[in-house]
């Protein structure tokens, strides 16, 4: 044991551990070529290309006001509408753990609706819901509300968009979570107030904010499902990644890929943070 | 002393339980019935005979067919992708595997839009290997092909993340103790790790169908909109909606709807029946 040991830690630097099994070259090259035709390769393009229009000339376009507003309005409605479903979510999670009601599980099944429904399919569904004719648009048109076609409509189908996140990250450690801890707490003369925020909470918080983190990054780059509803008025609802097409159209490369890569720039600093605020609290959860 | 049996303390009072329940209700209800309802109530609204007839235009029907094609092309060869990913990432240790990991779950952070627009830097009149492919011929970009490489941009991750956590769970020892008794790798993948993978597989294969057929950021980035040429069913229900034929629009996303219901009945199927042989629980 200790001979061997000895030799493990003294081995030289390798870059694979011998196995018994077969076949690692042919899927690891496999791989490696199938992801460098499919996405490294590409992703070097978006990093490179901006850059055609030199320093100054990423900044003109990623400072102009109308972009500014596009990732102002993109950044802002996801973290809006992830924050919608972080509350919501939660609830939905907690009823489906702990509760028993009829058609519970069509509405379990349902949640992953936003996955399997083609964005498109939603973002015409939503705009004709919330028009000022709409089913739900009609009962806002009478107070001066309007959500289809400003900023609001934008949120909406970004909460359709983020919807299952929260509920899948929390409904598992939801169900993990032993009752007999609860039941403990409460012997020891907890109220089912301070049960649940220093109990449950704790537990739970960090999986709210995995499915924040990833109903926001969804959120920031979808499509098909806001454009349809947002009405497209530049400085006010116009998104992001639809400016980034209105630049193809114009054939724009650079500064579509200038505003690509400010996008996913400012997506990786935010996944950074939240990643952050996550291990920082899981480690407070296990002290 | 009053002989009732105090409630339990785990408990929610009723009165809470049925507001939770009545609110996660009323969000389902608002958020994700409602337009679900309100495809197939617009696809009727003008009747059966209208709702029929956007079957019947050429264009629609060249959408299909573009859809199934893409679909028959990119879901294969994710599949390959995706055993072949899982199989070097679990049963191996090598240097940069969190990387290649990290690597797999990048398009589902990515704007679809960005997903079209790489390709469009790289394969257009303007890209970088655009002019090789378009002086022999290829068209990719506004073509067939640039809608293939998107689709499959966007959907590879599926089959892999369904894969990958399950068999870092069943470890290596069955694929040992089979290759110790002389099966080569293919004997030992197909008769071993196949079958113990196949419920999962089948879960990932279905994902990546049904986000293939339905995606449209990036599609609609490449395609150039070329009416039944390059509009698969997706871009093909914008330009009608665009042209305000909100009947055909929502018969042709109707359709679409109903795949989706259909693959969220079979995965609750499943999930409940193969629930420890897809590691739901590891899943995130």
């Amino acid at each position: 044991m200790s001979v061997t040991d000895a030799s493990a830690s003294a081995k030289r630097w390798r870059f694979r551990e011998p196995s018994a099994l077969g076949g690692f070259w042919p899927s690891f090259s496999f791989v490696v070529l199938y992801l460098s035709i499919i996405v490294l390769i590409p992703l070097a393009a978006l990093a490179l290309r901006p850059w055609e229009l030199g320093l100054e000339g990423v900044w003109r376009v990623v400072s102009s006001e109308r972009t500014v507003a596009a990732l102002k309005l993109s950044f802002g409605a996801a973290a809006i509408a992830a924050s919608v479903n972080a509350v919501f979510g939660t609830i939905v999670a907690w009823a489906l753990v702990r509760y028993e009601f009829p058609g519970k599980r069509v509405i379990d099944a349902l949640v992953d609706l936003p996955f399997a429904l083609p964005t498109a399919v939603a973002g015409i569904a939503l705009a004709s819901i919330y028009a000022p004719n709409g089913l739900i648009g009609a009962a806002f048109a009478p107070h001066d509300i309007r959500i289809a076609y400003t900023p609001v409509g934008v949120m909406v189908a970004l909460v359709f968009i983020g919807f299952p996140f929260v509920v899948r990250a929390v409904q598992p450690v939801l169900a993990d979570l032993d009752r007999d801890v609860e039941e403990a707490a409460a012997t020891l003369g907890a109220s089912r107030w301070r049960t649940i925020s220093q109990v449950i909470w704790p537990a739970i918080a960090p999986a709210i904010l995995t499915g924040f983190a990833l109903a926001f990054a969804r959120a920031v780059g979808e499509y098909g499902s806001v454009i349809f509803i947002a009405g497209n008025i530049p400085m006010v609802s116009e998104i992001a990644p639809l400016l980034i097409v209105i630049k193809l159209e114009e054939f724009d490369y650079a500064g579509a890929a200038a505003i690509g890569l400010a996008m996913l720039c400012v997506s990786f600093v935010m996944l950074f943070l939240l990643n952050g605020a996550h291990a920082l609290m899981t480690r407070r959860g296990a002290a | 002393m009053s002989d009732k049996t105090p409630a339990s303390p785990t408990r929610d009072p009723p009165w809470l339980k049925w507001t939770l329940i009545g609110v996660a209700l009323f969000y389902v209800l608002v958020v994700l019935m409602a337009p679900l309802l309100a495809v197939f109530i617009e696809a009727l609204r003008k009747g059966e005979a209208a709702f029929f007839a956007a079957f019947q235009e050429p264009a629609a029907f060249s959408a299909i067919q573009l859809t199934l094609l893409v679909t028959a092309i990119a879901v294969p060869l994710n599949t390959v992708f995706g055993l072949a990913a899982a199989w070097a990432i679990t049963k191996f240790d090598f240097f940069g595997k969190s990387f290649l990991t990290t690597l797999i779950d990048l398009p589902l952070s990515v704007s679809p839009v960005i997903s079209g627009l790489v390709y469009v830097l790289l394969y257009s009149i303007h890209g970088w290997f655009g002019p090789f492919f378009i002086d022999r011929g290829i068209e990719i970009i506004f073509a067939v092909p640039g809608i293939v490489l998107a689709t499959t941009l966007v959907t590879f991750p599926y089959v892999a993340r369904e894969l990958i956590p399950l068999m870092q769970q069943q470890g290596t020892d069955e694929e040992a103790a089979a290759a110790t008794l002389g099966a080569g790798p293919w004997r030992t993948f197909f008769l071993v790790t196949l079958p113990n993978v196949k419920w999962a597989l089948t879960f990932g294969v279905l994902l990546c169908t049904a986000r293939a057929m339905g995606e449209f950021g990036a599609v609609s980035v490449v395609s150039g909109h070329i009416r039944g040429l390059t509009s698969t069913m997706p871009l093909h229900v914008e330009i009608l909606y665009n042209e305000y034929n909100f009947v055909a629009a929502f018969a042709i996303a109707s359709l679409l709807a109903l795949f989706a219901l259909v693959t969220l009945g079979v995965k609750a199927v499943l999930e409940s029946r193969f629930e420890a042989e897809l590691a739901a629980a590891e899943r995130t």
